[in-house]
Order: C-alpha cells, then structure tokens, then sequence
C-alpha cells in the first residue's frame, strides 16, 4: 500500500503557505491581496488533512470542513468591500487606503 | 499513489508561484483554479475524497466564480496590466520574499526530527458525516450562522 512521509505533505503545506505570504505582502492590487489569502487558508486546510491521514482519523476533514466555510464567508465580505472600495477611490490600490482619516 | 501525490504537489506549487507573479489578473485566476485542483488531487492521495471533492465545488467552483463576477463589475480594462506591471517589481519583491524565506526554513526545521509514513486509508463520506451530525452538530450550525452573516454582511457591503 502507498506509504507517504507525512513531513513531505506538511513541507508541501509550509510551501504553499509560504508563498500565499509573499503574495499578501507585495501585491498592491488588493484582489490579489485577497486571492493570496485563499492560498494560505488553503495549505492550512492541507495540514489539516495530512494530519487526519497521518492518524487515520476523520476530526481533520471535519476541521477542513470549518476552514473551507470560514473561507468562503471571509471571501464575500471581502469582494464586497473591493467593490465598495472601488465606488469611492475608482481603483483597486491599497495604499490609496492608508491615506484614510478616521 | 505516490507519484500522484508529488506530482500534484509540485504541479500546486508551480501555480501558485504563477499566481503571484502573474500581472493579468484573470490568468492569476485560472492559475490559482489549478492550483486548488492539484491540492484536491493531494487530498485524494492522502485518501480524504470528501475534502477532495469539497475543494473542487467549494474551492474551485463556487470562490473563483465570486471572484471572475468580481474582476468582471471592476471591469479594469487594458492599463491594469502595465499598472500591475509598475507596481510589482523585483525590488519590492525581495524583502517579503527573504521574509517568508525565513518563516519556512523555521517550519521546515521544526518537521526536521519529524519521521512517520502515511499509510494511506480511505476515509470516507460515512465516517465524516458521523462526526459531523454527532459530537461536531453545534459546530456545523454555528458555521451555518457564519454563513449567514457572511451573505448579510456581503449584501450590505455590495449595495449601492
């Protein structure tokens, strides 16, 4: 039967998270911002299953579960405020908004 | 089995690099489609076909599609790939990038004493919606209240 180190599907966890990061962190368009995020949420919904196949159990795809519903609640807020940001600045850059005041 | 599972990692991973790179907004997109269906193809490996099947419809379907519907009310035209272009440079690139550098050799480091194998046993739809309808009810209806106020939330915020 197929036998996988279980430090491979973590590293390739750690990776995946590792580069959503990078993207959080220098892209100025904020739908990319937002998209980089999906990766991240993403490899800790990775960890989470290696975890479960690690044990043989089903508590990790049940926390898989929780994530992929936080991800998609945390995905419409946020592509509703690009929207409403996009109304009033007429572009999608994030450091327009650092020029807020109260 | 195996192979499959490096493969699809690795074919993940390429993607995602694409995603961050890539200046065209909509090719960003379908990159980070692929990328979500090889990590679905990872968690078939790892024998989890409901989490498999979930990241395709959920992930892959039902987000990125929010996502397209998006772009498309943004409707950024020809000048958002040249400003893209502008705004991501190999300068601004490399300190979040020796940053994140630094976060993986930390998590790499502390899986390094990490030695076990998966033996890969499916676990199935049955076993995951007992959990689910027994010990874990009070959470699937406190997700369903996120939800919830996720669309009240996203109605109000998208109205004119």
């Amino acid at each position: 039967m197929a036998s996988i180190p279980v430090e491979h599907g973590l590293i390739l966890a750690a990776l995946l998270f590792a580069l959503g990061l990078i993207g959080v962190l220098t892209r100025r368009n904020i739908v990319f911002v937002l998209m980089s995020l999906e990766v991240m949420l993403n490899a800790s919904g990775l960890a989470f299953i290696v975890a479960a196949s690690r044990w043989g159990h089903a508590e990790g795809q049940v926390m898989f579960l929780m994530i992929l519903t936080l991800a998609a609640a945390e995905v419409a807020v946020g592509l509703g405020l690009i929207i409403q940001m996009y109304r009033r600045f007429h572009t999608v850059d994030i450091n327009v908004l650092s020029q807020m005041k109260g | 089995m195996i192979i499959l599972f490096y493969l699809a990692g690795a074919v993940a991973l390429i993607s995602t690099v694409a995603v961050i790179l890539q200046s065209n907004i909509v090719h960003a997109l379908i990159y980070l489609i692929l990328s979500l269906l090889a990590v679905a193809v990872v968690f078939y490996t790892l024998g989890a076909p409901f989490a498999a099947v979930l990241e395709a419809i959920v992930y892959a379907g039902a987000i990125m599609v929010l996502f397209l519907f998006v772009i498309m009310m943004l409707n950024l035209g020809k000048f958002s790939v040249d400003q893209e272009k502008s705004w991501t440079s190999g300068r601004v690139m490399l300190v979040p990038a020796i940053m994140s550098a630094i976060l993986l050799a930390q998590l790499i480091n502390v899986l390094r004493n990490y030695e076990h194998s998966i033996d890969v046993v499916e676990v199935g739809v049955l076993e995951v919606s007992a959990l689910l309808f027994g010990p874990y009810v009070l959470a699937v209806e406190l997700a369903s209240i996120l939800l919830l106020a996720g669309l009240v939330s996203a109605y109000h915020l998208a109205k004119k």
